[in-house]
């Protein structure tokens, strides 16, 4: 099968502390929430291309924990984790996001606010990630960055053309 | 083009929320400065005082037409933010990529009626 994407996500930084991560998705807002929240199909796409998902534990309850684990290729292993404050099935889903390859990782923990609209028979996601800090919103922003090094050539070409 | 040293990059330049509020509407199209009092709801010389730090920068650019001086956003300057951003951004956009072929499964799923749901 050939994958079609819907269009890229699009990031941006509302406030100093936050990320904003939105995108539309061309299937219905339950089927959103399930590829989200079901951890047999999480392994299946948040590896991004970049590696393997070796650990994914979700307990989708209030007061329940995750925690992802990727090794991602040329960069090691890297762990998430958090636990999750509120659920509204199909809806919206709050949960803190600790990375674990900084000291102290719970005290830095960022919040994820996981929207899901209904657009039809398409869905509109965004994620709010609030962190306590700009410095920590910014690491987090940087790691990103990292990962995506290899492609950023390529990518400098697209940017440039597009901000004329 | 080597340029002397000023305190401020672009990233500083936007790290007042003013200067972004000025930027939002400058993104909009070239606008004078009473416009951008009026919109942002500040003094003129709070609002001359972020401009000249946004000129400083190169993220903002000022023309005379008649009386008028018009400022428009210059988006070449802000690119070293966009960059910055951006590797995020193709993270989440592979991401979602992946996200995209599993729904797509999940729809033919239920329209066999084989879902579980």
């Amino acid at each position: 099968m050939v994958a079609v994407s819907s269009g890229a996500a699009t990031v941006t930084l509302p406030t100093d502390e936050q990320i904003l991560i939105m995108r539309e998705f061309d299937a219905p807002r339950h089927l959103v929430w399930k590829a989200w929240t079901t951890p047999e199909l999480v392994r299946r796409w948040w590896h991004a291309n970049r590696g393997e998902m070796t650990i994914c534990e979700i307990d989708l309850r209030v007061g329940g924990t995750w925690r992802y684990v990727m090794v991602a290729d040329g960069f090691g292993e890297g762990g998430f984790h958090g636990e999750y404050r509120e659920i509204v099935s199909n809806e919206r889903l709050v949960s803190t996001e600790a990375y674990e390859g900084i000291p102290d990782a719970d005290e830095h923990a960022a919040v994820d606010i996981l929207t899901l609209e209904e657009v039809g028979e398409r869905t509109r996601m965004s994620i709010l990630v609030e962190h306590p800090t700009k410095e920590g919103r910014d690491m987090h922003i940087n790691s990103g960055m990292e990962d995506g090094l290899q492609d950023a050539l390529d990518l400098l070409e697209g940017v440039a053309v597009s901000l004329r | 083009m080597a340029r002397a040293a000023t305190t401020a990059d672009a990233f500083n330049a936007v790290a007042e929320p003013r200067r972004r509020q000025i930027l939002d509407v400058l993104a909009g199209g070239e606008h004078p400065v009473n416009d951008l009092v009026v919109r942002l709801g500040l003094a003129q010389p709070q609002v001359s005082k972020h401009l000249r730090v946004l000129r400083e920068v190169g993220a903002v650019e000022v023309r005379g037409v008649g009386r008028q001086r018009l400022y428009r956003l210059n988006g070449e300057a802000l690119k070293p933010i966009h960059d910055w951003v951006s590797g995020y951004e193709r993270l989440w956009s592979e991401r979602f990529d992946e996200l995209d072929v599993v729904l797509n499964e999940l729809k033919e799923e239920e329209a066999e009626g084989g879902s579980s749901e």
